[in-house]
């Protein structure tokens, strides 16, 4: 409900909006949050818990929220798992819970069960695989969390590199203070204000109702900054609903900034929803303040009970509390705080302090004098209710040595509303994503980040200062030493913390008796429905390490990260353990803080700019032949050119033969070509390649296989003696890149007394391929001034001519076993070229084919493609060209020495070779394997085709010891549909399946 | 995600430009076919992957090309020399 106006309200009475929870409308203000503005219609009923169906409510007021998990909006606006303590309230929301509370729910039926499913359930009760399938599919339905989109986000995100002197990271007293004074004491310093929440000041409105001070304090100090963020844009960037989740090396600090959550936006792309800032800092300081933890009692979990610090936020920030008679719990002093702010707003209030009423509490005897009922050394150990809590039982507790124990009977109190403080968790996780550690503090009961660290400094709450006036000190301080490190200042005149800086820090000892450990129901995790019980179980089992005990339990393993019930967890394990709070230790904070979008992190990288698309300058022709494309290394290359009424067999089945039979030309454009020049080019590929280049003269080309030092293939191709010093090397598409950088290591790094210089030329050029038996008789039309004789221009020659006027390199190199050209020419001629081989080729009705054809050409000569028929662990021997491999060079060439390993040439390694199916029509499908008598897999298929100009399905494949099981049969495994696995009878062959003596190179003119 | 200064273009750029290439000063045996197989192996997969402070070979793979090498902790990331191959690091 609504309480009356507080000076410390932030929402405008004046501006209702109206809104949609669950499919109910409901009412609320300007300034609300989704969580305020449901308490104040008292909507309470959040969710259903994830292994029990338990009912669950709001705990919390912001990002440390564990139950009130939404989804946001519909379509291509649905937004999943967001926390209802963070949506700012717009008018026209929509929003529902993740799971829905009301619904007939499986898991009531499981609720009896509980002592049935501790920790490890699932996975002891489906570590048979059988069951799990079974199951799968009906257990994740229940995970608790909301569906998962299923319409494409129709929204924009951006990302933005910033470069700062100063980050600071929240924006509460703290954070503000620092801010202030790095501004007001340096002038050209960049600074960064980041908090995740949508306006400035933290905690500071819990403080306005009882010291006017506070109020004025704010005021100034928005006022300052606001001015600052208008007058020095420059060098001052101030930013709400945006938080800090990732914290990397050297001050890089990833920010996401929520421009809006589900309210319409344009959707032409001009509005942006998110922004992931990617902040490099010189100095952080961090401001990140402190989350509360409950406290333990047996039912813990039931709806309406919440934090003491987010009910105060409630209250003062909102003007809304979901009950009317109050019970407020805990070991420390801001639980007096709490039950005076709402003793102000005559709410009925009880405080139970766990602590005894010796020594004198100050805070406790002023309430006590206002009328408000005080309980000393009383601790609750139980709360029911159906629906939502409706009471308590209490009983007298003591503190012996280290311990905790309660005593006597228990009685019991009527309450609504039940609000508990069991001390304060410093938010250290960011601190601790760059590898710090946080410390147990005694006195605070807390971990606190760690004291120094380079160019760090942690201000307020999360270094354990709690008390408002003594944070804004803080914050000057750390601000100043900032500016020191810096170099801005030289000296520093901080002041000095008054006594009571700790504040609420000052809390008893963890109130984890062992008689509430061993009830039921105690809840640790909320989200996950970890109970002390199930840490106790854990330990039981054998598990000693927090991290462990973190693993088996899944506690903190939510989407609140165990923001409020990490610490408890950990209090829980060190008592049944004997140990004390450092010995445990907390687990690891990483990255992600809070829940980032997918599309946040894409940003506008999505779409067509996901990838650079490369394209030849022969494209459009290939676009209007009507060609299908495939994406090789970012090319986009012909895939085949179907005609009308074609698919993709029967279109390459025309280009095979095409060029089998009279002419086909492919775009051979996107081979990977780096220009190699110098004294010691020869030299350089000598060592690089495993054959020899010593003596290859100019106008010749050559085929080089390579490998890396451990004798695998990496590439091959062909590459061209240019001039007795220059060299062009042509690499695989996709292995382009590679292979260049590893050239340039090598040169770089072992060879630099090489005088060589390599050059990516990729792009310089554009190839055209003239592939078939006409392929010299179109060379002829086309090129008047090259003598293409056969005996004048032979294989693996080239030559430079002008084509139809161009200056050109004709290469006589074959990638299918025919008869073939390679015209190079200056990429921005390629069109021109391309087309005009098409025109005057049509003579012998020349057929363009895509690499599917190239593949099935090259598949009947047995050329191996690196990457398909290889995998890295190939030798030469291995794809039976060990004739390529030259070993008797001066210099022992990439991968010679591994060659030499007895390993490497033991009988039964993997060895490519052919497999011809009895049935030859049958196109084994490619990856299938190659199964002995006893059925265990002794190779698989890497390439396989129908051969058009074979009339027969043919198969490259490895296989164990293969090359000495040509002639055999094999069996094949495959699977096809409606038929299940089926054996397919296979006689091992050679890779090599037509035109086996390699006569078709000459042409048959 | 940290910053490295390039010895040749001079600047301290983000580590998103470069690409790692193994641990330095690994020189290749002169003479391969002279050396046992243990010796080789060593050479071809063996690396200390040394806790702290180490050299490695960086290249500035989205920049100049160049290789080069780093000084680096492998637990903090901290860089405390970058050098040119063939450049002193001794002192």
């Amino acid at each position: 409900m609504r309480v009356e106006q507080l000076t410390s309200n932030q929402i405008d009475r004046s501006k209702p909006l109206t809104f949609i929870f669950n499919n109910k409308k409901y009412k609320g203000f300007e300034g609300d949050t989704l969580a305020s503005a449901l308490i104040a219609n008292d909507a309470l009923l959040f969710a259903r818990s994830f292994k029990y169906g338990r009912k669950r409510g709001l705990i919390a007021a912001g990002v440390e929220e564990p139950n009130a998990l939404v989804s946001l909006e519909m379509g291509g606006r649905y937004t999943p798992n967001l926390k209802a303590t963070e949506i700012p309230l717009y008018d026209g929301l929509s929003a529902k819970s993740a799971t829905n509370p009301n619904s007939f729910d499986l898991r009531a039926f499981i609720k009896p069960l509980h002592r049935f499913m501790p920790a490890g359930f699932y996975y002891k009760t489906f570590i048979k695989q059988a069951v799990w399938a079974k199951v799968e599919d009906s257990l994740r339905a229940l995970s608790g969390f909301s569906e998962a989109p299923t319409e494409e986000d129709v929204d924009v995100y951006d990302h933005v590199h910033h470069h700062a002197e100063i980050l600071i990271i929240g924006g509460g007293v703290a954070g503000m203070s620092a801010a202030l004074e790095v501004l007001k004491s340096s002038d050209n310093e960049r600074v960064i204000l980041v908090d995740e929440r949508s306006r400035l000041g933290g905690e500071i409105f819990n403080e306005f109702s009882s010291d006017e001070q506070s109020l004025k304090w704010f005021e100034e100090a928005v006022a300052d900054l606001c001015g600052f963020a208008k007058e020095q844009r420059d060098r001052f960037m101030m930013l709400t609903r945006a938080t800090a989740f990732a914290w990397h090396d050297q001050n890089y600090v990833e920010v996401l900034e929520t421009h809006a959550t589900g309210e319409s936006l344009s959707s032409d792309g001009s509005q942006v929803r998110k922004t992931l800032h990617k902040i490099r800092a010189k100095e952080v300081i961090l401001a990140t303040g402190a989350h509360e933890r409950p406290m333990l009692f047996e039912a813990n979990d039931l709806t309406n009970i919440m934090l003491s610090q987010s009910v105060r936020r409630y209250l003062n920030e909102f003007g809304v509390v979901s009950g009317k008679k109050v019970v407020v719990y805990g070991n420390n002093d801001s639980i007096y705080q709490t039950a005076k702010d709402l003793h102000s707003s005559r709410i009925a209030c009880t405080v139970i302090d766990v602590r005894s009423a010796e020594p004198l509490n100050t805070h406790a005897e002023k309430l006590k004098q206002s009328g408000v009922k005080v309980l000393q050394g009383y601790a609750i150990v139980k709360a029911y209710g159906s629906d939502k809590v409706e009471g308590i039982d209490i009983a007298l507790a003591t503190h012996q040595g280290t311990s905790w124990e309660i005593i006597g009977d228990s009685e019991s109190l009527s309450c609504d509303l039940l609000v508990t403080s069991g001390g304060f968790n410093p938010v250290v996780h960011l601190d601790c994503h760059t590898g710090a550690k946080a410390t147990f503090d005694e006195t605070s009961q807390a971990f606190l980040p760690e004291k120094e660290r380079a160019n760090r400094q942690t201000c307020g709450a999360v270094s354990g200062v709690g008390a408002w006036q003594d944070t804004i000190i803080d914050g000057k301080n750390k601000a100043q030493l900032t500016l020191q490190s810096l170099g801005v200042v030289s000296e520093t005149n901080g002041a000095d913390l008054s006594e009571n800086h700790a504040n609420y820090f000052n809390v008893s000892e963890f109130f984890t008796p062992k008689s509430i450990i061993n009830r039921p129901k105690v809840f640790l995790d909320l989200q996950n429905d970890v109970t002390t019980l199930d840490v106790a179980l854990s330990i039981r089992e054998g598990y000693r390490s927090i991290e462990h005990i973190k693993r088996y339990t899944a506690m903190g393993f939510g989407t609140d990260q165990g923001k409020t019930g990490n610490i408890n967890g950990i209090a829980v394990a060190a008592t049944i353990l004997g140990k004390t709070m450092a010995e445990v230790g907390t687990t690891t904070f990483r990255p992600a803080y809070t829940g980032v979008d997918f599309g946040a992190l894409a940003g506008r990288e999505n779409g067509g700019l996901f990838d650079p698309q490369r394209f030849t300058t022969i494209h459009d022709s290939h676009v209007a032949k009507g060609a299908e494309f495939e994406i090789v290394g970012q090319w986009y290359r012909p895939w085949y050119y179907p005609k009308a009424g074609e698919d993709m067999h029967q279109a390459v089945h025309r280009e095979c033969l095409a060029a089998r039979t009279s002419l086909g030309m492919m775009d051979a454009s996107t081979l990977g070509k780096i220009d190699v020049q110098g004294p010691d080019a020869r030299e350089f590929l000598s060592r690089v390649y495993t054959n020899a280049w010593m003596k290859l003269a100019p106008g010749s080309c050559r085929y080089g296989l390579m490998c890396n030092e451990k004798g695998m293939i990496i590439d091959d191709g062909v590459s061209t003696c240019i001039r007795e010093n220059h060299f062009i090397m042509t690499t695989t598409t996709g292995g382009a890149a590679s292979v260049y950088s590893t050239l340039e290591m090598w040169l770089q790094t072992e060879w630099s007394h090489l005088d060589v210089h390599l050059n990516s030329v990729t792009d310089h050029y554009s190839t055209v391929a003239v592939v078939g038996p006409n392929a010299r008789n179109l060379m002829k039309l086309l090129c008047q001034d090259v003598d293409f004789d056969r005996e004048n221009f032979k294989f693996m020659q080239w030559r430079e001519g002008a084509v139809c006027g161009v200056k050109a390199r004709i290469m006589r190199i074959s990638f299918s076993g025919e008869l073939a050209y390679e015209i190079n020419v200056e990429a921005n001629y390629g069109r021109y070229i391309w087309d005009q081989v098409a025109t005057v080729g049509e003579k012998y009705s020349i057929t363009p084919y895509g690499t599917e054809s190239m593949h099935v050409l090259r598949a009947e000569k047995g050329y191996i493609i690196v990457g398909q028929d290889t995998d890295g662990s190939m030798t030469p021997a291995d794809v039976n060209m060990n004739w390529i491999v030259a070993n008797n060079k001066p210099f022992s060439f990439i991968g010679q020495r591994s060659l030499s390993i007895a390993a490497l040439s033991a009988e039964n390694r993997f060895q490519l070779i052919g497999l011809l199916t009895k049935d030859a029509a049958l196109v084994l499908p490619e990856g299938a394997h190659i199964v002995d008598r006893g059925g265990k897999s002794i190779g698989y298929v890497t390439s396989s085709y129908f051969s058009p100009i074979l009339g027969r399905s043919i198969a490259m494949a490895q296989m164990q010891g293969g090359l000495s099981k040509i002639g055999e049969t094999t069996i094949v495994k495959i699977v096809q549909e409606k038929q299940g696995l089926k054996e397919i009878p296979c006689e091992v062959s050679s890779s090599v399946f037509y035109d086996i003596n390699g006569e078709r190179v000459n042409g048959n003119d | 995600m940290f910053l490295i200064h390039c010895p040749y273009c001079n600047e301290e750029r983000e580590q998103e430009e470069f690409s790692p290439a193994g641990e330095a000063f690994i020189a290749r045996p002169v003479e391969p076919e002279g050396i046992s197989d243990e010796a080789w192996a060593d050479y071809v997969f063996y690396r200390t992957n040394h806790k702290g402070y180490h050299w490695e070979q960086w290249v500035h793979s989205n920049g100049c090309r160049k290789y080069f090498m780093v000084e680096r902790s492998t637990i903090t990331h901290e860089i405390l020399k970058v050098a040119a191959f063939g450049a002193d690091i001794s002192e």
